[in-house]
């Protein structure tokens, strides 16, 4: 307390560092934000023009929400679609971390909190008074989307390139084993987006925060 | 460096006469050129015209293009395509076409030449018997379909690799086309062609190749998605001038590697 260093230190590196008090999401996270948006929504409609062709269960996507009119056009956006995900993916990532993103938004975690947050939040109780600070739910879904997203390029790897990438294919139990993870991995964040988009219109404040930052 | 298909200089006619069979595309396969429009948020990322669909499908296609030249530096030569069992072969192996099982061209055995072009010392063709006669090799390999399915066949046949060295092939060329009975084509790197699993094969799980499985003989490259395993190959061409194929001309990847 009576040391003024430490403070005059913080100080000096606030402005470069340190998030603006009244910011909620830094302009790097809302960037990346929307154009991940864009490479979402190019993925999934293609890959689902891509599954149409072959489908793995006995169900096909209606042809009106998939991307490309045939499935080389759907091969077209995908595999161009990938290039943004991916490097768009790894700035966000590779940023995050430099700026400690991920401990001070997704961490701690405890399941108790997940446990007594999730009953709350089925009562319609749960408050997003503080946008800023993430409930444990919510904490959850971040980081679990977080990991989906890493499943699905790892397990999309596996599928293009089965054979240069063998022992990355093997860790899914080969190629029909990727073929696999890769829809579920899909179906997990699909879900995602259903219950994101329905708080992002339950609580239009959050989605204002995403694109003006407070 | 890219050349749309024209004629390919020292291509013997003979071998492009099937071309003209070649089925035009369905319409609803031009569908996504209309569709592309509606992604105006893409285009503004690539700085394409959104009232002019077809530009995005020439970024597309560069991006393909792009894509090409990625799997061709992660190709790695050495590199062998996992082999199975024989209780792991797909019995009865899927017959996957453009035309219907009872369309697949039924190929004359005792009139069927291969006929070979371009940058190659001895362009003798050659008979069914000749290339029974060669040493033949058998690998139990996965075919990957590019619609996503796949099964593991039996192929056994004439290493690709040893027929070029034997017909005298420019082997420092860039590419190895194909063609096929029914008007099929496609077209392959050279280091692919140079792999060591990839085989001319004559046939499939101990039996003569049947005809819906391409007899009486089809190109099987474990490192390349189906459709660039072409099925009744009646002529090949090694040359220096990007050529396409059937699938390649219509908007699939043309390198297609696994």
């Amino acid at each position: 307390m009576s040391m003024s260093t430490p403070k005059a230190a913080g100080a000096k590196l606030e402005p470069n560092l340190g998030p603006n008090p009244e910011q909620i999401h830094p302009l790097y996270v809302r960037i990346t934000h929307w154009i991940n948006a864009i490479a979402v929504f190019i993925m999934i409609g293609s890959g689902w023009q891509i599954y149409n062709a072959s489908p793995l269960f006995a169900f096909a996507f209606p042809p009106s929400l998939t991307l490309g009119g045939w499935l080389a056009g759907g091969l077209l956006w995908h595999f161009a679609g990938m290039w943004l995900f991916v490097a768009n993916g790894l700035f966000y990532l590779v940023l995050g971390l430099k700026r400690a993103h991920f401990q001070s938004k997704f961490l701690p975690l405890r399941a108790a909190d997940v446990v007594g947050d999730l009953g709350s939040a089925l009562k319609g109780q749960l408050s997003h008074a503080d946008l800023a600070v993430y409930n444990a739910v919510q904490k959850l879904f971040y980081l679990g989307v977080l990991l989906a997203g890493l499943i699905i390029v790892a397990s999309g790897l596996a599928l293009w390139k089965p054979v240069q990438l063998m022992e990355l294919a093997a860790l899914f139990g080969g190629y029909e084993g990727a073929r696999l993870v890769h829809f579920f991995a899909m179906s997990s964040i699909v879900l995602f987006l259903v219950v994101h988009v329905l708080m992002a219109v339950l609580v239009p404040r959050s989605l204002r925060a995403m694109i003006r930052g407070r | 460096m890219r050349q749309t298909r024209k004629g390919v200089a020292g291509v013997n006619a003979e071998l492009l006469v099937n071309d003209a069979a070649k089925l035009l595309p369905d319409p609803s396969r031009r569908k996504f050129l209309r569709q592309v429009a509606s992604l105006g948020a893409l285009a503004m990322l690539t700085g394409c015209d959104i009232t002019d669909p077809p530009s995005a499908e020439k970024a597309l296609r560069k991006i393909s293009e792009f894509n090409d030249w990625v799997q061709a530096r992660l190709f790695n030569p050495n590199r062998l395509a996992t082999t199975y069992p024989d209780s792991a072969v797909t019995r009865p192996f899927p017959f996957n076409a453009y035309y219907a099982e009872t369309e697949a061209p039924d190929v004359d055995e005792e009139r069927y030449r291969l006929i070979l072009d371009g940058l190659i010392t001895n362009k003798q063709p050659w008979t069914l018997q000749q290339l029974t006669d060669l040493p033949q090799q058998t690998q139990i390999t996965r075919l990957v379909c590019v619609e996503g399915w796949s099964a593991i066949g039996k192929w056994t046949g004439v290493p690709l690799r040893s027929f070029l060295e034997r017909i005298g092939a420019d082997l420092t060329a860039k590419y190895v086309h194909f063609v096929c009975a029914e008007g099929y084509s496609s077209s392959i790197d050279m280091p692919t062609a140079l792999h060591p699993q990839t085989q001319m094969t004559l046939a499939f799980d101990g039996q003569t190749l049947p005809t819906r499985l391409g007899f009486p003989m089809r190109i099987r490259i474990p490192t390349k998605l189906g459709f660039k395993n072409p099925k009744h190959v009646i002529g090949m061409t090694v040359l220096n001038n990007y050529t396409g194929g059937y699938w390649e001309d219509q908007g699939y990847n043309w390198f297609s590697g696994l």
